[in-house]
């Protein structure tokens, strides 16, 4: 099992990073490689730039601590958990953390490595909103 | 006109593959040709001794704590300064064909261009470069891509799909299901990431490359320099050329190399006298890195099976030298013999038994560490052949190509242009050469700095998940050239030791601006 993080400190407040990530079907808007989505209830499939095909589960939307949570159900994982937190650091001033847990490992690393790509849109949406 | 430039690379070849650097298993009549007219280097080092940060030295002429792809896994920034930019600029048509691998191969996401170039039908796209102009990607008009067999959207696996579908199934699959190095055995052994691969031998990507190549040089005009980058996957594993071929080099006649010792005691007190990671792997009690398969044990290697792989190695190295002669015949034929440099060499080396060791990873020997290095200046030059014994680095290359083609050398370069001999070796103070390895991945890390001289090797290795910072290696290369006594702790060493390490201090304190690590996006 590999478990890899990568996080950003973003000047925004937590609550608009939070917007930024919240809605599971606004993730091709910031994951750089994901084309599309669908999403009915808590079934997500997403579609990579590289036209692969990744059914999802949402685990957790809670906008109280901040945290989205989903697995990724593709029978290349053996496990999959994708966590994303906000944490509110200051008023304009988040730390958003993106762990990726994955067997096999490999694939983990993978994942892990679109996240970082990610983070940075995340960042780039979020201090663009908190700017006006 | 000035001077072409043919750069041919080969992938995870040693120095003592070729006919002229005393190899006996493949015959090499071409490159050993090359270095009967030129310059043959004695002791070229590579900057690391895994692909991309290699590769990433040869293009940037800098090292990789410079450049920032630290280890495979880790893209070259895509703004990093690039030679094929400034021959480019000089007036070059430039061109990659063949293994590129300065961005990762794994690629769901489809971040980067190189996997992207043979699905879009685009020779080349605009990307930044380093002095904030845009221009083609890393200073190439034309990349046609290949790796080992058909993995990837690469353009030989898509040329392979569109009309040899066929065949395909009989390359080895380099990765298991869950994206793995595989370990799985075949051949007549059993050995890992062998394969009779019935692929005829003209849809083998080693001649593809080469047609791939006289086809862009075809189409260059005659009065125009070119800088072409010719570039073969093997002789890296899988092991599986062309079936038709492999009666070259019979495997069961093949002798066990000098550094195998049959007997498994030898073998383990060798691996016992080095830095603790080696008995670690051998033993399958540590995975330090990505570009051995995971699930292979090298204590399980048998005699036989390394008597395969070499068998198998030679053929594909006969296959490369048989396609480089077929690509110089074609620019003979153009008329353009006597204005081109050819420059061969290969990214980094491979065990292939020694130790009883396979594959490659934190480990500063020979095997891995000493590279074929072959530079026939264009015959207008009346170059002066020569054998150059003092320790040269590919981090020179970039240099080298710029001062071919009259253009000086940057600042960002950080290596000197190779010398022509020894006595231009001294003048220029050739006498060191170091080798860095970094990485981190799925929760080791391992960090280890080399310096190679006429007389020594000497490895440090620093703090990570196996080493405290005080283990090291220190090989007398003249009485111990197969490294197999660690003198580290060898009082009578102290002094040499001494030195060596403030060599290494030296290199980590150069001056010169770093660029910020890169990210690891993916194993490999």
């Amino acid at each position: 099992m590999a478990s890899l993080r990568h996080e950003r400190r973003i000047a925004a407040d937590a609550d608009i990073v939070w917007e930024v990530i919240r809605r599971p079907e606004s993730i091709p808007t910031w994951f750089p490689g994901i084309a599309s989505c669908t999403v009915e209830g808590a079934k997500r499939v997403i579609t990579t730039a590289a036209g692969i095909e990744m059914p999802e589960e949402i685990l957790t939307i809670d906008p109280l601590i901040h945290r989205f949570a989903y697995r990724i159900t593709s029978p290349l994982y053996r496990f999959h958990l994708g966590v994303i937190d906000v944490i509110a650091l200051g008023p304009s001033d988040s730390l958003c953390v993106y762990s990726t847990t994955a067997e096999p490992d490999p694939l983990a690393l993978l994942i892990a490595g679109g996240t970082v790509g990610a983070l940075d849109e995340i960042q780039k949406i979020a201090e663009a909103t908190a700017k006006g | 006109m000035g001077r072409k430039i043919l750069f041919i690379t080969t992938d995870q070849q040693r120095y003592d593959t070729l006919g002229v650097n005393g190899g006996v298993l493949s015959r090499t009549p071409v490159l050993d040709g090359l270095a009967a007219q030129g310059i043959r280097y004695e002791r070229c080092q590579p900057t690391s001794v895994v692909c991309m940060p290699s590769r990433a030295s040869m293009l940037t002429g800098q090292f990789p704590s410079t450049h920032g792809a630290w280890m495979n896994g880790v893209p070259l920034a895509i703004d990093a300064p690039s030679v094929a930019e400034d021959l480019h600029d000089a007036g070059y048509a430039t061109a990659l064909i063949g293994k590129a691998h300065f961005e990762p191969f794994m690629d769901p996401f489809g971040l980067f261009a190189e996997n992207a170039l043979a699905s879009l039908g685009l020779p080349t796209v605009e990307q930044d470069w380093f002095d904030g102009r845009r221009g083609v990607h890393r200073g190439f008009d034309h990349l046609e891509f290949a790796t080992h067999g058909v993995m990837g959207a690469l353009h030989y696996a898509k040329w392979m799909t569109e009309l040899h579908p066929e065949a395909i199934g009989g390359f080895y699959p380099v990765v298991d299901g869950e994206l793995n190095v595989n370990a799985a055995g075949g051949g007549d052994t059993g050995a890992p990431q062998v394969k009779f691969n019935n692929v005829p031998r003209d849809w083998y990507h080693t001649d593809w490359v080469a047609d791939r190549t006289i086809e862009w040089l075809d189409r260059q005009d005659g009065d125009r320099d070119w800088f072409c980058w010719m570039s073969f996957p093997d002789p890296h594993h899988p092991w599986d050329p062309p079936r038709s071929e492999i009666g070259r080099v019979p495997w069961r006649d093949v002798e066990l190399p000098a550094n195998y010792p049959q007997r498994a005691s030898e073998r383990e007190s060798l691996l016992d006298a080095k830095a603790r990671h080696w008995r670690a792997w051998y033993d399958g009690r540590l995975v330090s890195n990505y570009e051995a398969p995971a699930k292979w044990v090298p204590a399980t290697l048998t005699p036989d099976q390394v008597r395969e792989v070499n068998a198998l190695n030679a053929v594909e190295v006969e296959l490369i030298d048989e396609a480089v002669g077929r690509v110089l015949a074609s620019i003979e034929a153009k008329g353009w013999g006597d204005d081109v440099d050819v420059i061969f060499t290969s990214d980094h080396g491979e065990f292939q038994g020694d130790f009883g060791l396979l594959f490659k990873g934190p480990y500063h020997v020979d095997g891995l560490m000493r590279l074929p290095l072959i530079w026939r200046p264009a015959r207008s030059t009346r170059p002066e052949p020569s054998v150059v014994h003092a320790p040269v680095s590919l981090v020179s290359l970039a240099a080298t190509f710029l001062e071919v083609a009259g253009r000086p050398a940057p600042a960002w370069v950080e290596g000197a242009s190779l010398p022509r001999s020894d006595d231009d070796a001294r003048a220029r103070s050739f006498d060191s050469t170091v080798t860095e390895w970094d990485s981190a991945i799925f929760g080791v890390d391992v960090h280890v700095r080399s310096v190679v001289t006429r007389e020594h090797l000497y490895t440090e290795y620093r703090p990570g998940t196996m080493h405290d910072g005080s283990e090291g290696e220190l090989y007398d290369l003249v009485d111990d050239p197969l490294q197999r006594i660690n003198r580290f702790d060898d009082p009578a060493y102290a002094n040499a030791r001494a030195t060596l390490a403030e060599r290494l201090r030296s290199h980590e304190e150069r001056p010169g601006e770093r660029a910020t690590p890169g990210t690891l996006m993916a194993p490999v």
